[in-house]
């Protein structure tokens, strides 16, 4: 009698800012029934990688402030590829110009959620793409 | 050997992490590949560190995690976080204090959800301290809140419990009179570094007294976990504890509690499997029939199960 529930790490790379945004997506993901993986600040690609992969987490999260968005979600989208863990959905917010979100999604982020998303798109999309996901 | 267990004692940690998340969502299949793990456990010393809300847990083994890993020990930790019991969902957050351990290759650090599991713990810690076992981790540490029922629960999956206390919780002294006493093997005052931790370690040692003439009589002592003092120490007591239990009578008669409970466990989780499904097929008929009152709960439960 399986009781399987979506698992998700939310990490916000980089130097910059603060944890408000990832925050909000954590606890609205939380009280949809999911269960998040929480790591804070200050995050490198690697560790964003090295926890998704002990947390058998679904999907990772990625919440980035500073305009570096191009190469945290490359890095992160390489590194899981190189260690074999692709089927890890990504996904990502924060102030992502509305210009770059095609170049993500091509780059294989599942999905961008910009400024002034509500939350429940971002649990829609995953109650969606973690089922069907190979 | 199937692939998923053999690569995960062979150390592929996606295959491990899969496999508590198995064990946790109670995945078909997932009992033949516990009893394929089962022959390789058995060498880990296993470490439960269970306290209050916010008594400095996870920053507690972000040290013993730093000094095991300098003594050239592999770790595993299991961090459990409460869930929320209204929607099942968590927010698991014990990792943030460890994260400097995360490029280690000699560290893997799973966060738990508690689950349904009224307050005990959940089947992905159960069988996680089994499955990081097998994959040859030297050390297990399982983090959880002591409320109700997990705090007993620790001692049925660990070697070793430690019991984290901080100044200023007057009622912790009065709740561990009332059990408290019996699952810690070793007691930290931690936070020492703040006023009244001498206090606390006095009122301990006062309700110890009683233990006096045990095999084994927990100690207390002070450590201030956010710069490391007093970790030594504490890896030594506990330590002194590891030995005293592998050479003496109650060492063995707890892991035989232990495996008492275990097979147990299973086979509740299977009878109530089985109660489950006797039960789906008829279930708003027969209920309704209880509601008019044309059947009574007695028969119905009497009768559902001697067809089982
Ligand atoms: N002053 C002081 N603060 C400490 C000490 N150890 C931990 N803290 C702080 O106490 C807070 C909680 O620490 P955690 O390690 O997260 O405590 P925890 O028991 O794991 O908390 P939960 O898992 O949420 O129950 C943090 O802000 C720590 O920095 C200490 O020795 N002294
Ligand atoms: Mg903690």
């Amino acid at each position: 009698m399986s009781d399987k529930k979506i698992r998700v790490v939310i990490a916000k790379p980089g130097l910059d800012g603060h944890d408000r945004g990832a925050k909000v997506i954590a606890r609205a993901l939380r009280d949809a029934g999911m269960e998040i993986i929480y790591t804070g600040l200050r995050q490198t690609p690697e560790q964003i990688v090295t926890t998704a992969i002990q947390e058998d987490a679904d999907a990772v999260g990625i919440s980035v402030l500073s305009g570096a968005h191009q190469f945290y979600f490359k890095r992160v989208i390489d590194l899981l590829k190189e260690k074999n863990a692709s089927d890890i959905l990504v996904f990502g917010g924060g102030v992502i110009p509305e210009d770059d979100i095609p170049g993500l999604l091509d780059m294989g982020a599942g999905a961008i959620f910009g400024p002034g998303t509500p939350t429940s798109t971002a649990i829609e999309w995953l109650e969606k793409a973690v089922p069907a996901r190979t | 050997m199937s692939t998923l267990a053999e690569r995960a004692t062979g150390g592929d940690v996606r295959a491990m992490a899969r496999l508590i998340s198995m064990a946790e969502d109670r995945a078909d299949g997932v009992d033949a590949l516990m009893r394929e793990l089962y022959p390789h456990t058995g060498r880990a010393w296993t470490i439960g560190v269970t306290g209050s809300p916010g008594a400095g847990k996870s920053t507690l083994t972000d040290k013993l995690i730093e000094h095991f890993r300098s003594e050239g020990s592999t770790v595993g930790v299991l961090a459990v976080d409460p869930s929320s019991p209204y929607t099942g969902g968590a927010i698991l957050a014990d990792r943030l204090r460890m994260q400097r351990h995360t490029d280690d290759a000699g560290v893997f650090m799973r966060s738990l959800g508690a689950r349904g599991s009224l307050g005990g713990l959940s089947r992905g810690t159960r069988e996680g301290v089994l499955i990081l076992d097998a994959c040859g981790y030297d050390v297990v540490i399982i983090e959880t809140v002591g409320v109700g029922q997990s705090e007993i629960d620790v001692m049925r999956v660990a070697d070793t419990v430690c019991v984290v206390l901080v100044p200023g919780l007057g009622d912790d002294i009065q709740a561990m009179k009332a059990g408290i006493m019996e699952i810690g093997d070793l007691f930290v005052v931690n936070k020492a570094d703040r006023s009244g931790a001498d206090r606390v370690v006095n009122e301990v040692r006062g309700v110890l007294e009683f233990l006096k003439g045990r095999e084994w009589v927990p100690t207390v002592l002070q450590t201030v976990a956010e710069n490391g003092e007093g970790v030594p120490e504490l890896v030594r007591l506990l330590r002194l504890h590891r030995e005293h239990s592998l050479k003496s009578e109650a060492g063995r008669e707890r892991e035989l509690a232990r495996l008492r409970s275990k097979i147990e466990d299973i086979m509740l989780e299977r009878l109530s499997d089985r109660v489950e499904k006797l039960w789906t097929v008829r279930r708003e008929e027969l209920l309704e029939a209880v509601r008019e009152r044309k059947l009574d709960p007695y028969a119905v439960a009497e009768e559902l199960l001697s067809k089982a």
